[in-house]
């Protein structure tokens, strides 16, 4: 399009890494602005006055934010290497699983904030989670969408990827293959895509980091 | 084209035993429990684009077996059925209602950008719905910390929509309704209902001024009057469903 594209967003936020896999994919360029979530930015809460959060895409200026729904934005304005099937029912589903993602996707953020019970109802949801999308959406296909990588792989990928991080920090195997053998198949040809392949935050340092935060958030509690 | 939008009932109450059956006979079809607003936002939607549509509702206390065909992941209605294909989740509906059938009027801006901020509200009024739903189905000790999440969600809302809509204002074309119109009615419409049964004011006109403004003229909107149910019956059914410890909600 030629006018200015700027993504405001953190090196470890799965919800802009979403972003940043779509815009690649689709050969975008862009501007990546790395906000420290400390000491957020005067622009960004001017550009996100409601939720304060990123990521958020500017587009000539004009602010877009929650990360599914910069997506779709995204999808309408560079049609090219669509993300989303283009007959009218397959997308429709496509959306629903995006929007389940939405929806469950948070017990999995909460494996990380919280311990003991609480703890154990956001793993038991997430479990529940990765069953209804093991038996009733991916079926026997390579992606959610078919053959080629798509809105939903975004969703469920980043998902799927902090889940394996927080399994390492926690000590506690969740998604087992066994269990899971489609996700599984899945989950490896997700992160075998080029793009993705080379747009993921390094594990180590997130085992790490997180390791570390659930150390101070165990202390706190005791 | 004949769309069926198949009915179900709410996911079971372990308590419930009774059937809840609402019909009001009309002259054209039956008309069933306007107090699941997500239904609401279906029909509005249908009638909008005038899209012949049959109703068909379902007992609450017991699923129909086609149902949980259709939607096996939440159990939940609204389904709507083109064709023999079913899709779940009235916003994801609405979409696909959008897409499919293109004649005027659009529920959904033509411009990407407006898309995205149209997008961005409608998902902000479903999280005012789930607040307003909290509040309903809480208990009584539980209302005060409710209500002020749904005062925190109508504060936001009440100063989004007056940047969003601009000095202009909202000038409301009964015939052209839009996303961002069908959810606020299917929420909101009858907040007046709401507020007598639990006896709380939700939409305050005095502290959200634009918003009690905007659910009166949606109100007056012909095809809105259709679609909810008059404030009595409304109220009869909140209480009905309140003595008999339902859920009265869908996704």
């Amino acid at each position: 399009m030629g006018e200015e594209l700027k993504l405001h967003g953190t090196s470890e936020s799965p919800f802009s890494l979403r972003v940043v896999w779509a815009l690649k994919l689709k050969g975008i360029p862009y501007d990546f602005v790395e906000e420290d979530l400390f000491n957020k930015s005067a622009l960004l809460l001017q550009y996100n006055p409601v939720h304060k959060k990123i990521p958020v895409l500017v587009h000539a200026g004009k602010p877009i934010c929650e990360s599914m729904i910069i997506i779709e934005y995204i999808e309408e304005t560079w049609p090219h290497t669509p993300l989303l099937p283009t007959h009218v029912y397959d997308r429709t589903i496509a959306r629903f699983w995006v929007k389940f993602a939405e929806d469950k996707g948070p017990a999995v953020w909460r494996t990380f904030r919280t311990t003991g019970e609480e703890l154990a109802k956001a793993i038991k949801e997430s479990l529940e989670m990765l069953e209804i999308v093991e038996e009733h959406s991916l079926g026997d296909k390579k992606y959610f969408i078919g053959e080629k990588i798509g809105m939903v792989d975004i969703a469920f990928g980043s998902i799927l990827y902090w889940l394996c991080v927080n399994e390492e920090v926690l000590g506690v195997k969740l998604f087992e293959p066994h269990k899971f053998p489609r996700l599984h198949k899945w989950f490896q040809n997700f992160q075998e895509v080029p793009v993705i392949k080379h747009n993921l935050p390094n594990r180590d340092n997130l085992i790490v980091f997180f390791k570390r935060r659930r150390e101070s958030l165990e202390a706190s509690v005791a | 084209m004949i769309t069926h939008p198949l009915l179900e009932a709410t996911e079971n109450q372990a308590k419930n035993q009774g059937k809840v059956k609402w019909k009001e006979k009309t002259k054209s079809s039956d008309m069933g429990c306007g107090l699941v607003d997500t239904l609401k936002r279906v029909e509005l939607a249908l009638r909008v684009k005038s899209i012949p549509y049959e109703y068909i509702e379902e007992d609450l206390s017991n699923k129909s077996p086609l149902l949980l065909h259709y939607n096996p992941v939440h159990k939940k209605i609204p389904v709507l059925v083109h064709n023999g294909k079913p899709l779940a989740e009235s916003m994801i509906i609405l979409e696909y209602i959008e897409e499919s059938w293109k004649n005027a009027p659009r529920l959904l801006p033509e411009d990407p950008y407006q898309r995205a901020q149209t997008r961005f509200w409608a998902s902000f009024v479903q999280q005012l719905f789930e607040a307003v739903l909290k509040l309903v189905t809480s208990k009584e000790e539980e209302h005060e910390k409710t209500i002020e999440e749904a005062y925190e969600k109508l504060e936001v809302l009440e100063k989004g929509m007056r940047e969003f809509f601009g000095d202009g204002g909202r000038r409301i074309d009964g015939q052209n309704l839009g996303v961002l119109n069908i959810m606020v009615s299917a929420v909101l419409a009858t907040h007046k209902a709401n507020e007598e049964v639990f006896r709380v004011k939700i939409v305050d006109p005095e502290r959200f001024p634009l918003m009690f403004s905007w659910v009166e003229q949606l109100n007056e909107v012909p095809l809105v009057k259709e679609v909810v149910p008059p404030h009595d019956k409304v109220v009869a059914l909140l209480h009905f469903v309140r003595e008999n410890g339902l859920n009265p909600s869908s996704s």
